[in-house]
């Protein structure tokens, strides 16, 4: 036997004696109860006691720190859980023309929002089948907003078509699917076929990187805000101030009561400076080339028409881009998503030379009787520069050197001059300087000099290239906007406007320069020579106006690569430039037009005359006393070319016919 | 039987069946404003009368001497461990757990009723062994084990049905009486030990709503619609209250069902919204006085038996409380137990009068020796 169960023997031996001698029986034994005392246990009891008071005062204490110190947290959080706000979006402000009439305006639709909260995974493949989108859309748009706060609603799909918006309505109840929400939203409408579009610019939710920069530091996920254009120069006047109502419901999403409703501030309308009726000529005279207009009256700064083309249609730009059509703008070199008015940037040629001319004049290199012997190209530096004119022009003077746009003339007077004086008076006019007109991203283009070389590509000036400067080529760039502005400006006597497309924006005092009169006016007789006397320009002559003008044929490529024979035929063509103004005197209207590819500023000058021709045709239609002449006839409506889907287009627009 | 031994209702312990019926009182109230308007609206009324039947049962319970009820504790013990073994059998399913019976149309809880068995027989196990609380060397090895086998078994079944929160009330009656017998540190030791060694594998033990329960109580914020959701709007309402209360039937979080059952589990909730930290310092007095009531009737029960009794009567109204009012605000895992006589329900009212009753029945007996 083991001493184990000895000591267990003995044990029970032991209790068995106690039992005996009157002692505590075993538990269920049997054995009757004893009369015990329980004082033993009374310390224990006390420490009970508190143990539970000690507990009591950590439940205090929790309910202290819930409910005294973040009661109020707590209340917010409460008034937040039974009020349920959803905004009413305010409409985006109209863009309208000159005249007050709608080239951008907003049109009611539906969107559906979902409540994070309140949205249960299982619903996922209803909801997304009703609204005809794929799960995963679904949940990658709840990921991207996974840092906004939980209780604001997550925009699911705008646009909603009528079967959509049945689906919403029908199940948005609490019992099927009370996370979708149906917003009543705006959205934008262009006018058509991409009029207008640089200009105007488009809408849509706002970036990731928008919203890191300073410019939309207010704005939050969701937002929509102009990306391009006058949309996105003026955003801020355009947006409204969102309203919203709040409606306490309980914790099903049912509605029990409409606290309050803040109305919509709608956004401000901007009235712009674009003459609709211009607008439409400059659009339709551009059609199916490559290419930009810009009408600007001098006077004021004020932009009357801007086109750029090939365009995009920003209703499908304000709506969603879908990847076959961004294929096609951004494939090839057409590059439709450019502004050309302000931002190509191209050798301005021979609309260069009235500057050239202005420059000498004032500085005295020349004076307006100077003249020489053009004999069809000569030699400076060592190398030949051959005339347009093949032949020569003879012996000419400043006036038929402007109608004829002789190069030998320019070449001589600019190699008198120098670059550095060339550039002093062009940077003066405005050249190579952003005009600083109201919409984003302006190109600067390029007014080359001694200085500017040394500083930028480290060389010294090699003389030849004044002789290019002097007719507008080598390094010099200038774009639409800017020529436009320049010239504007210079044949206005020395006063330059910002340019500007909003009515009434601050544009501050304009620049100015003092050119001798007589010296301006010589000028600008010769580039009234240029159209009316069987200059270069003649091709934008009209009857009873003084259009006047100059043309210009810039090379894109240099000589040396244009004899390597390694380019296509289309890079090998010039672009053609005109750069037109009417009247003579205190001129009303500047109008730049490049096409590139134009060969020759004769074929752009039509453009120049049927957008002049159309500002003073309606000036006179509108004029109150009116008694000469017939009246001419009325400008195509250009309305046409706006708005809605029931709206015609005209059939010629469509098949980009120059009228 | 030995019903003649009672003196007098004067003898009755009147403050504490005043503190009871005044947290009763409470309880209704606060279950009519939570209530109203929706499809519980009549739980007022049904918790008066049960209210009426609890004070019965309590009356019930005092008239026999608890000698008596604790030489039963061998039937008591096997009928309720077949009843639970039978409800496994025949319970119906009721909220996804078989723990209801239904008897003549009303729905019973078992496990409610085992509580007192539970409370009776650590009782007579506890008084009728040698040694105990001699203050020297404490329990032995044997009783612990075999004590702790005995509740161990209806535990288990209680925490099979599944119904954890109830389960786990039988372990503060156990911890009450092996602490008040008096234990070795060193079991004491190895016994925790034993259990930091038993919780992780008793994760793999738990059912999913159990494990979501416990891991939404250390984050509610992780599934805020889920399993966490009570606990933010628990917490939500009750810091609503703020000091002075939103008043009755005006706190937004129980009137618009933002508390998912705010008459029976986290009807504290509701009632900390309406009345306010205020009424919350008011009521938790009430339960303290409630159980130092208990505590001093154990003091001076006329035997081990009668204070081991009063006091696992204590023990599990102080772990019923701790555990229900701090989940309320976050401080406790969402386990399901009710708040002892304020919640909606009969089974948990009548366990509770039925201790009560106990208590009173210790109390009436204390100068039978």
């Amino acid at each position: 036997m083991s001493s184990e169960s000895q000591r267990h023997q003995q044990e029970s031996q032991r209790q068995e004696s106690q039992w005996h001698s009157g002692g505590y029986g075993g538990p269920f034994t049997g054995i009757p109860f004893t009369n015990d005392d329980a004082r033993f246990a009374l310390p224990r009891i006390v420490s009970f006691q508190y143990i539970a008071a000690a507990i009591f005062l950590f439940l205090v204490v929790s309910y202290f720190m819930v409910q005294v110190r973040d009661g109020e947290t707590n209340s917010l959080l409460a008034e937040r859980n039974r009020v349920k706000t959803v905004p009413i979006l305010a409409p985006r402000g109209k863009l309208l023309d000159r005249d007050g009439r709608t080239l951008v305006d907003s049109h009611s639709a539906y969107s559906v929002m979902l409540s994070r909260e309140g949205f249960k995974e299982e619903h996922l493949a209803a909801i997304a089948d009703g609204l005809h989108m794929a799960p995963q859309e679904i949940l990658d748009r709840l990921k991207h907003s996974a840092s906004r706060p939980r209780y604001l609603p997550v925009a699911l799909k705008q646009e909603l078509t009528p079967a959509e918006i049945a689906f919403v309505e029908s199940h948005s109840d609490p019992a099927t699917f009370p996370e979708l929400e149906l917003v009543e939203s705006h959205r934008r409408v262009y006018p058509r076929n991409g009029m207008g579009a640089h200009v105007l610019g488009y809408v849509a939710e706002v970036s990731e990187q928008d919203l890191n920069s300073e410019a939309f530091a207010a704005y939050a996920q969701g937002d929509i805000v102009g990306k391009a254009g006058l949309e996105r120069q003026y955003n801020d006047r355009l947006v409204g101030k969102d309203g919203q109502t709040r409606t306490v419901v309980d914790s099903s999403g049912r509605e029990r009561q409409v606290l309050d409703r803040i109305e919509a501030m709608p956004g401000t309308d901007l009235t712009l400076s674009l003459d609709l009726d211009l607008q439409a000529v400059a659009e339709l005279a551009l059609e199916g080339q490559r290419g930009a207009v810009v009408a600007l009256d001098p006077r004021t700064g004020e932009v009357l028409a801007m086109v750029s083309r090939p365009a995009y249609d920003l209703n499908i730009f304000s709506n969603h881009v879908s990847a076959d059509y961004w294929k096609q703008l951004t494939e090839g070199d057409a590059n439709p998503m450019l502004n050309r008015a302000i931002q190509a940037q191209f050798a301005p040629g021979s609309t260069f030379k009235p500057m050239v001319a202005v420059a000498a004049l004032e500085t005295g290199t020349i004076d307006e009787n100077y003249a020489l012997n053009c004999a069809g190209g000569a030699n400076f530096y060592g190398r030949y520069f051959s005339c347009d004119l093949k032949t020569g022009h003879g012996h000419i003077d400043l006036h038929r050197a402007l109608v004829e746009s002789c190069d030998v003339y320019f070449y001589t007077v600019g190699n008198l001059l120098g670059v550095d004086r060339m550039a002093q008076y062009a940077t003066l006019f405005g050249i190579g300087k952003r005009t600083g007109i109201d919409l984003p991203n302006e190109a600067e283009g390029l007014m080359p000099s001694m200085q500017w070389k040394r500083r930028v590509q480290h060389q010294e000036w090699y003389p030849g290239e004044t002789i290019s400067v002097a007719i507008g080529q080598g390094a010099v760039t200038v774009t639409p906007v800017q020529l436009a502005s320049a010239i504007g400006g210079m044949v206005s006597g020395g006063i330059w406007y910002k340019p500007h497309l909003v009515k009434g924006a601050d544009v501050g005092p304009p620049r100015r320069a003092n050119l001798r009169p007589e010296n301006i006016a010589a000028v600008v007789d010769g580039m009234y020579g240029v159209v009316n006397e069987g200059g270069t320009g003649a091709s934008a002559h009209i009857d009873g106006i003084e259009l006047s003008g100059k043309t210009g044929s810039a090379q894109r490529v240099s000589n040396e690569l244009r004899k390597s024979g390694k380019l296509g035929k289309k890079e090998l063509l010039d672009n053609g430039w005109f750069v037109g103004f009417a009247p003579r005197q205190n001129p009303e209207i500047v109008v730049a037009a490049l096409i590139e590819g134009g060969e020759h500023g004769a074929l752009v000058a039509p453009i120049v005359r049927d957008v002049v021709k159309s500002y003073f045709d309606k000036k006179l239609r509108l004029a109150p006393t009116t008694t000469k002449g017939p009246a001419p006839a009325p400008a195509t409506p250009p309305i046409a070319l706006l708005g809605s889907e029931s709206t015609r287009v005209p059939a010629r627009v469509l098949a980009g016919v120059k009228p | 039987m030995k019903i003649s031994r009672y003196r007098s209702y004067l003898d009755m312990d009147w403050p504490l069946v005043l503190v009871t019926l005044l947290i009763c009182v409470v309880g209704v109230m606060q279950i009519y404003s939570a209530t109203h308007g929706t499809k519980w609206h009549d739980s007022w009324w049904k918790q008066i009368v049960w209210i009426g039947v609890g004070l019965g049962l309590m009356w019930a319970v005092m008239q026999v001497d608890y000698h008596t009820l604790l030489g039963q504790v061998p039937l008591l013990y096997v009928v309720s461990v077949s009843a639970l073994l039978l409800l496994r059998l025949v319970g119906r399913m009721v909220f996804g757990s078989r723990r209801w019976i239904h008897i003549f149309g009303a729905s019973f809880q078992i496990s409610e009723f085992v509580k007192l068995v539970i409370i009776l027989l650590v009782a007579r196990y506890l008084s009728e062994m040698k040694g105990a609380g001699s203050g020297r060397d404490g329990l032995r090895p044997s009783d612990l084990w075999k004590l702790g086998g005995l509740v161990a078994l209806p535990t288990l079944l209680v925490m099979a049905q599944p119904d954890l929160g109830t389960a786990l009330t039988y372990l503060p009656v156990l911890a009450m009486g092996i602490l008040l017998a008096g234990i070795r540190w060193q079991y004491l030791a190895v016994g925790a030990l034993a259990l930091t060694l038993v919780l992780p594998a008793g994760w793999y033990g738990l059912k999913e709503y159990q494990r979501a329960r416990l891991v939404t109580f250390l984050d509610p914020e992780r599934d805020p619609r889920g399993a966490g959701y009570q606990v933010i709007q628990s917490k939500i309402a009750v810091g609503d209250g703020g000091v002075w209360g939103r008043g009755m039937k005006q706190g937004t979080q129980t009137q618009l069902r933002f508390l998912p059952v705010p008459h029976t589990d986290f009807i504290f909730s509701a009632f900390a919204e309406e009345r306010g930290f205020v009424g919350v310092v008011f009521v938790l007095g009430l339960y303290f006085l409630l159980l130092m009531q208990i505590a001093d009737n154990a003091q001076r029960a006329p035997d081990r038996a009668g204070m081991y009794l009063c006091m696992g009567v204590a023990g599990l109204l102080l772990f019923h409380v701790l555990i229900n009012v701090g989940m309320v605000v976050g401080r406790m895992p969402v386990t399901g137990i009710p708040l002892p006589l304020m919640s909606s329900g009969g089974s948990n009212l009548f366990s509770v009068f039925m201790m009560l009753g106990l208590v009173q029945n210790v109390r009436l007996r204390r100068f039978v020796r």
